[in-house]
Parts: C-alpha cells; structure tokens; sequence
C-alpha cells in the first residue's frame, strides 16, 4: 500500500504537469478542462471543512457556490454596463478587478454561512442535512425568479475579469491563479486540521458532551467551520463564474450540493485531498464517457456503484488501504 | 443510401463520420469540395429535455446526409441542459476541435451563456431553435443567424389569432422565468382584448389544479398559455379533466409531434401558433416530411423542422463561399439562398427571419395526433428588436 | 365565490399532500426500519408511471396498469435491495447517498434507452374522467376526488399494518432494535426487503396516479423526491402519522401558496411587480415552513430521534 503523503504530492504534480504539457502541445481544452478541475475541487475543499473535519453533512453548499458566482456576476455586470449599484443609501461602482470580486465573494459567503449555520447547527443528522438543502432551494428560486439579473437565463459577462500584472485572458495565467488558491485552501484545511481548534472540532463531531465539559462550547466551534468552509466554496463560485464567464441559478441548484459532495466521498472523506482526486476523477468521467455513448449517465452511475460498494474511503482510502472516518 | 436506422440511434462524433463518409462513396459524388468546414453542435440529448434535441439533431443530419457532401464535418455534444456544461463544451469546440460554425442549443438561457462568447470569438453561430430578446436586439451580432424565430414570434401571433377569434378577455399564464414573462409581453402585444388575470407558475410545476380553479373564477372568455415540454402535458390533461370548457390557445411548444401523443384527446382541436406544419405545401417541406418519417419511423416535429433548415442554410452557404473569408461567407449566409421547409425564407436586418406564422388546430390522423393549418396568423412578421439591433 | 375558491384550493392541497404522502411514507418507513436514505426512491415513482402507462396502452385497462405499477416498482425495489441496498445498511450516511444517487442516473438513463426521450401517453380512464358538482356548487375533477379517497385508504391500511399485525410489530420492533428482533428468531433480512419493497410500491402507485394527471417522462421522480423527504424532514423521520401531517403541511402550502401570496401582495403593490414578487415567494414557501419547523422542533413533529 502507498502512504498517503506520497500520493497527495503526485496528484498535486500531475495537477500541474498536464496543463504545462497542453501549453506546448497546443491543447487549450486540456487547460480550461484542467482549471475546471481545480475549481471545483476548490469548492469541496471548502465543503470537506465542513463535513470531512467537522462531520456537518451540507446538502445546501450550492448557495455559497451560487452567492460566490453571483457576486462576481453582478458586480462585473454592473462595471460592464457603468451603472452603479444603488442600495437606496448607497451606491457602489461595479468592479471588474478579481481580488476585490474575490473579497466580495467571500465576505458575502461567509456572512450567509453565518446566518444559515446559525438556524441549521440546531438540527443534526439528516435534519440537518434536509435543512441545509431548503436553504439552498431558497436561494435558487429566489435566483431564477430575480429577473434585474437575468433569473433562468442567468448573466453573461463578456471578458474575463483582470487580476494586476496577470493577463487572465490567456488560459494557462487563469488556471495559475485558480491553482495558487486551491493550493491556499488546502494548506489551510491541512492547518486547519492539525491545530488544536481542528482537533476540538474533531473531538466535537464524536463526542460533543467531553467537549462541553472541558467548557469549549461546541457550537461555536461548528459555526466558525461551517463559516470558513461556506468562505471557500463563495470564493470557488467567483471563479467558476470566471472561467465560465457566466451565472446561472442552476450553481443554485442541489443538484450542485450533490455534485460537491459526491467528489467528496469519490475522493475519501476528510482526506486531504480527497476532493482533489474526486474532482479529477469527476471531470474526467464527464468528459471521456460522454463522447462514447448518448446515455452516458448509466455507466457513470455503475462507475459511482462501484467505488461506493467496493472501496470504502473512496479512492485515497483504496489506495492506502486504510478507512477513512465515518460520517 | 447509408443505413437509415444508424442515423437514429448513435450518432456521436466517431458515428457520424462513418455516416457521412458512406454517405459520400454511396451516392458517388465527384463533386469537388470547395473547402472543409467543420460544424459543431450543442444540444440535449440527455434528461427529460432530450426530445427537443434528439429532433433538431436529426433533421439537420437528415439534411447533411441528403447534401451528399464529405466535406461538412459535424461534432455532436450533448449539453444535458445544463448552462455551465454549454460553456464548456463551446470552449471545447473552440479550442480544441477548432470549428468554424457553432449550431445547436434549444434553450434560451443555454444559448445566452454560449452565443455572444463564440460569435466574439470570430465563429458564426446559426440558431435552430433559441431566439432570445437581448440577440435579437441591443445584443445582435453579424455572425449570429437565427433560423427557427425571435422567442416573442409564436406569442405574438396568438395574440393576433385571438383578436381574429373574436376573443375580447383572456387569462394568461406561463412559467415564472424569462422566456415566460417575455410571452405573456409577446402575447399582449398583438391582443387588443383585456387580460382577466395574469398568472406566473412555478418553472417546472407539474400540478395545475390551483390555476385552473382560478382559471374558473376569473370570467375569462379564453386561455393563453406558455408552458414547454411536460408542464404543457400536464396542464392539457388536468384542464381536460376539469370541466372548464374556455377555448384555449398556446404557441406551438406545447403541441409538437413529440408530445402530442402523449396528451392524447385532451389536446385534440386546441388551436396553436407555428411558423412551420407538415401540410405547408411546398415541394421541400412535402420530401422533408416524407424523408424523415422513412429515415426515423416517425413524423418530424417543428424542432425537426428548423433543425433541417439550418443545416440546409449551412450547406447554402458552403456552397456559395469559403469559410476562411468571413465576409463572403456572412453574405451568403444572410442571402438565405436555399429552400426552407417554410417555404420562401428571407432574414431581417437583425439575421432573424422575417415569416408567416400560421395558427393550427390539433386533430387525429388515423392513431396518430397531429396538427392541420387552418390559417394565417401572421404574415411577414419580423420582430419588435429589430430596431435596437446595429449591426 | 371567493369561499368557493377557498375550498377549491383546500381540495387541491389536500389531494397534492396525500400523493406526497404515499411517496414519504415508503420513504420513511425505509428510514426508519433500516437507516437508510434512499434517494433512489423517486425513479421508484417513474418506474409505477412507466410501467403503468406501457400496460395501459398495451390493454386499454387503466386497473391493469395500476396493479402493474405496484408490480414493476415493488419487484425493482426488491431487486435493488437484494443486489444493492443491503451492502450498505451498515455503510455511512455518505455512502448511501452516493450509491442511491448512483442508482437514479442508471434507472433515468436507462428509462430513456427502453422507452425513448419522448413522454408517454397515460390517461385518466373514462369512468373517472370529468367533473362533478360538490355540495355547495363547487365542480371538482372526480379523479383528483378518488386520488384523496385512495390516499387517505392508504395511511389507514399502514396505520392498520403497523399497529395491528405482526409484520407491524417486527417493523416496530426493528425499528427500536435490531440486535433483539433478529435473536428472537426474525429472518431480518427478508423482513427489510419486504419493507423495501413495500415502500417501493408505494411510490410505484403514487407514480402510476399522478401520471395520468401529469406527463409521464424521465426524470418525472425528483421533484417529488426533493418534496417527499422534505415532508419527512417536518413530520420527523420515521413517523408514519408525522409524514401524513407533513405532506398535508406542504401540501397546502404549496397550494394555497402559490395562489394567495401573489393576491396578498397586490393589497400593497403594483399588480405586474405583485405577480412576480408573490409567486417567487410562494416557490420558496416549503423551504421557509420546513426551515421554521426545524428551528421550532429540531426533530421534526413527531420525530424522537436525530
């Protein structure tokens, strides 16, 4: 069996060996593909915070996901158009500049993961699970019937926006900058997990009463993570929605939330890099079994079967041989 | 002729190719190519829209394979209706197959996300089905050609039917989404009556129990609705039910081959609005219906319909001039010099057409559903964008 | 006349909870026998309309297609079970999830490759079909009467099955303990396909129903899904009685909703703006019930544990 540290660096080698190969074999698909990857992967390593570290199952990670591409959407629609953004007291200028997109997104995230951890951390189990999900339902209807930007059809933003001393526009700079802050997230949910807060949270997902008392109030603890990890996949929306140069209620939709965390389990649950290799893994079965058959979705759905029913703790846990924890 | 049930069963991209080629070497053609073209198209073919797709795919491969032509290339992907997956596949067209024609998308707000990127990006985008507003209007753009209708067309006209059916108070309804506020916009548009109430349904409802009872209160004299694909079977056979007899009225989205069957009785003599049938009577659209039915063992829809003319405008254009020279090619596009199903096709300054768009009444032809002109609903109509477009 | 319509509306909550109902009470009676989250468990209500419908055009009996449906879904269920679900009763939550999931994308595809992507045909039959008058005047489709008729039989013959009989007290019982059940000599792995594919008839029947209201096509079960679970979400998971008051809830939520909210902001706002801003309000209205329930009782109604 492999041990697990020398995986994890070869899948974050060959992240970047294969869109280095594209650039000079003129393949710019692989690249767009590739950053596809990294961003989602980006968006689980937010949700595996929450639900691999803290053992919060979110069904609703898409509101974070959508309110990142959101952000995005609006702010660069409105630098598109020159009309400032009126809140009655205020107006703000749109902004086609990436980090204070990036800020926005984020803070945005975070302030809804606040609220909703809030209400949902009431509940556990499939309660919260369920409760998490309406309040992603919430936010895409609420997308789809919000027609100053675009409902269903969602809005276009015609060039991507910029990022100072970088050219976005060339595909191998985006994937760059999507990659750098993968590689952020994942140092700090490996932090994350190593610190004493990551190790009280943990003790919090088995046990909460030993946690209370030794007077740390668990509670506190699963918002601040819920918090961090809704921070991070509003922050993989924005670039989602950057690479796509596009939004659209359906990074709303559950189907999203599922999406997220089926690359989680694919992966291995609070691995590492699980939902880097879920995601890998993901995009790859989309791409490949999509050209070979119209009803691709069957294979898909057996592949899924398969890893689910014959290797628990996914592929990281197949590949040491080694169960990750349960959830 | 190459196998005709090959063509309706799987044709993706390696398929298609072997389609073509044997089409090619069957009908021994030495006519020379002018120049390679290579067409890609995105479209569902997969979920519950796929019948939409599946219908503008194989009336426009029906029209490659009648071309004889080796020299169109087609690359098939499958957009699962999903409008990030759209994106990314037109990127993957983009940049990787490298095609010089993108064609293909059914939905609206999939065709917003991927038609103003490709056309930016210096490919022509021809439109089989989609024609939302902001591209027919502010948003227009020289490589963009639509063949099927601006989105308001069908609305408009059954608005101008009602006037013409004498109906003076109309209740409205449609899905509470863009596409259903710009037809209840298409609808009053044309309809000089009053509108008793105007209702927005949740997207993808499929109870309309609640609509109908109001449908009942409201003292209307008839109904307009928008509602696509399962939405509009649902609501026929729950109005069927109801005991609610106002006449009612829908663009043809909800009563084309592929679904009428299974409305059955419910649908039968509901008037609906479609620039194309197939009793149009002219030669092309007479062997397009005939070709079809023998080629995929069922009677085209309008999807069908507008998937042949598209590809038939295509080959027009190859025909005329070389792709690499944009300008020539966008002229012999916008001449429109090919026989549609429709009869006589002309685009409007905005490359959106300029048509007649007929009303026609659901009837039963032996065990199958199906639709019969009875009239014209609107002649020459072009749409209420053209104006903003500048082009 | 607006009282007529109130009553209407009431009609037509009450026959949307009660089809809500038989697709959550398979779905919770899974859940709470044998912990398993079955997202799988609306392609069971497409299989009972596939199934229902390509016999109903087959024989022209609409009673055939019922009793066809309740046979496609539960044997499907039944095999699902046996080749499947049973590896993963002892399986996380997660994995559960991701195989039922797995499993919805093989049933709508594979759907789609047996019947084709075009919806299938499946009517009403004559002798239900058309109104009749209430007292009071009111003219109400006698279908959607029957459809009330049949659900309501329904939860009276599983509150009869559950308390009364003996398969009843193993369920309980199972429930509660599983260890004890099994040592006093129940085959518990023929007592969990059975309620598997109970439940999956269940929801073959509601499918079957429904389908010939509505249009019977691929993906036509998660819709329902999403609704269903959150019925037994609000009535807490596992309560039979607690999924029959949480599909009247949304039922009538979603109903009554939908029609009154749009009317209740035009008191105060342009008729145009009113009409959007009441009926993006009204789609959001289940969630906001489900979301107050939890945070007022974060077990459901009658839930007793998480």
């Amino acid at each position: 069996m492999i041990r697990e540290g020398v995986i994890n660096w070869a899948i974050l080698l060959g992240l970047v060996a294969l869109p280095l190969w594209a650039v000079f074999a003129d393949e710019i698909f692989t690249i767009t593909l590739t950053t596809r990857v990294v961003i989602l992967a980006l968006a689980a390593v937010g949700l595996n915070i929450a639900l691999g570290i803290g053992g919060m199952v979110s069904f609703g990670h898409a509101a974070f996901f959508g309110l990142g591409g959101y952000a995005m959407g609006i702010l660069a629609y409105h630098a598109q158009t020159y009309a400032a953004l009126d809140f009655g007291i205020v107006e703000i200028e749109g902004t086609k500049s990436m980090p204070v997109i990036w800020l926005v997104a984020t803070a945005i995230s975070a302030l809804a993961a606040w609220l909703i951890g809030l209400l949902s951390l009431r509940t556990t189990g499939v309660y919260f699970i369920m409760i998490t999900l309406a309040f992603g339902q919430m936010f895409y209807y609420f997308a789809i019937s919000w027609g100053a930007y675009g409902g269903e059809d969602g809005l276009s933003i015609y060039v991507r926006n910029g990022f100072p001393g970088l050219n976005t526009l060339v595909p191998i700079q985006f994937f760059g900058l999507c990659f750098v802050a993968l590689c952020v997230a994942l140092i700090l949910q490996w932090r994350l997990r190593g610190s004493s807060f990551g190790l009280t949270l943990n003790a919090a997902r088995q046990t909460p009463e030993r946690v209370e008392t030794v007077g740390l109030n668990p509670m506190k603890l699963k918002l601040l993570a819920f918090v961090i990890s809704g921070a991070i996949t509003g922050l993989a929306g924005a670039l989602f929605a950057d690479l796509n140069r596009f939004v659209s209620p359906a990074m709303f939709s559950w189907q999203l939330s599922g999406e997220l965390i089926i690359l989680i389990i694919i992966g291995g649950v609070g691995r590492l890099m699980g939902p880097v290799i879920g995601a890998m893994i993901f995009v790859a079965l989309e791409h490949w079994l999509g050209g070979l058959t119209d009803f691709w979705h069957v294979y898909l759905g057996a592949i899924l079967l398969f890893i689910v029913l014959f290797s628990r703790g996914g592929v990281i846990g197949f590949l040491t041989g080694k169960e990750g924890p349960h959830v | 002729m190459a196998s005709k049930t090959r063509l309706g069963c799987q044709n993706r991209e390696k398929t298609m190719k072997n389609v073509l080629l044997a089409t090619a070497a069957a009908a021994v053609m030495a006519a020379p190519a002018l120049a390679d073209i290579k067409v890609g198209m995105i479209t569902t073919l997969s979920g519950g829209g796929a019948g939409l797709g599946v219908d503008v795919r194989d009336g426009f491969m029906l029209a490659i394979q009648q071309s004889g032509r080796d020299d169109i290339e087609v690359v098939i992907e499958d957009d699962q209706r999903k409008p990030d997956i759209a994106v990314q596949l037109a990127d993957k067209m983009v940049q990787s197959e490298k095609v010089d024609v993108l064609t293909g998308i059914i939905w609206s707000n999939l065709a917003m996300a991927v038609v103003p990127s490709v056309t930016a990006q210096g490919k022509f985008y021809l439109s089989p089905n989609a024609g939302p507003s902001p591209l027919a209007g502010k948003g227009c753009h020289e490589n963009y050609f639509n063949v099927a209708w601006q989105n308001d067309n069908l609305h408009e006209a059954a608005g101008s039917y009602a006037n013409t059916a004498g109906y003076s108070n109309s209740f409205i309804m449609a899905p509470n989404y863009p596409a259903g506020t710009d037809a209840l916009t298409g609808y009053k548009r044309m309809f000089e009556g009053e509108v008793a109430n105007e209702v927005y349904t949740k997207l993808g409802q499929t109870d309309y129990a609640a609509e109908i009872a109001q449908i009942r209160a409201s003292g209307a004299d008839s109904v307009y609705f928008f509602l696509p694909g399962g939405m509009g079977i649902s609501f026929l056979k729950q109005y069927a039910g109801s005991g609610v007899d106002l006449p009612v009225v829908g663009p043809a989205f909800s009563f084309d081959q592929g679904i009428l069957q299974a409305v059955g009785d419910a649908a039968l003599g509901v008037v609906n609005t479609s620039q194309w049938n197939k009793d149009i009577d002219n030669p092309t659209n007479a062997a397009f219906v005939e070709s079809f039915q023998a080629a995929y063992g069922r009677l085209p829809s309008l999807y069908a319909s507008q998937g042949f003319d598209t590809a038939n405008l295509l080959i027009s254009a190859v025909e005329a001039a070389d792709v690499s020279d944009a300008g020539a090619f966008r002229d012999a596009l916008r001449a429109a010099d090919f026989d549609s199903t429709r009869g006589d096709f002309a685009f409007g300054s905005n490359h959106h057409p300029v048509q007649t768009i007929y009303a026609r009444e659901v009837i039963k032809e032996g065990d199958v559903f199906t639709n019969k002109i009875i009239g014209k609903a609107l002649e020459n109509h072009s749409d209420a964008y053209a104006g903003e477009c500048k082009m | 006349m607006l009282t007529l319509l109130i009553i209407e509306q009431v009609l037509n909550g009450l026959q949307f909870g009660v089809m809500l109902f038989l697709m959550a009470a398979g779905l919770t009676l899974i859940f709470g026998v044998m912990g398993l989250i079955n997202l799988a468990h609306g392609s069971l209500y497409m299989v009972g309309a596939f199934a229902a419908a390509w016999v109903a055009g087959a024989t022209g009996s609409f009673l055939l297609a019922l009793i066809a449906a309740l046979a496609a879904a539960a044997a499907a269920g039944a095999l699902v079970e046996v080749l499947v679900i049973r590896r993963l009763y002892k399986a996380a939550h997660l994995d559960q999830v991701l195989a039922t999931f797995a499993l919805i994308l093989i049933f709508s595809e594979g759907t789609r490759w047996i019947f084709g992507s075009f919806p299938l045909f499946l009517d009403v039959p004559s002798y239900l079909s058309g109104p009749i008058t209430l007292p009071g005047g009111i003219a109400y489709p006698l279908y959607r009467l029957v459809l009330i008729g049949i659900g309501i039989a329904v939860a009276l013959g599983l509150w009869w099955l559950t308390a009364r009989t003996r398969l009843g007290i193993q369920i309980r019982a199972g429930e509660n303990d599983r260890e004890m059940i099994a040592a006093l000599g129940v085959d518990i792995s023929r007592l969990y396909t059975l309620v598997f594919a109970l439940g999956a008839a269940l929801a073959g029947l509601a499918g079957a129903l429904v389908g010939a209201i509505q249009s019977v096509q691929v993906g036509m079960g998660e819709p329902v899904l999403i609704l269903a679970f959150v019925v037994i979400v609000i009535g807490g998971i596992g309560s039979i009685r607690g999924a029959f008051v949480g599909a009247m809830l949304v039922g009538l939520t979603d109903t009554l909703g939908g029609v009154f909210l749009p009317e209740l902001f035009k008191l105060f706002m342009e008729s145009g703006a009113a009409t959007q801003t009441g009926s993006s309000l009204a789609s959001m209205s289940v969630y906001i019930l489900m979301s107050i329930v939890l945070i007022w009782r974060p077990s459901g109604l009658f839930g007793v544990r998480a």
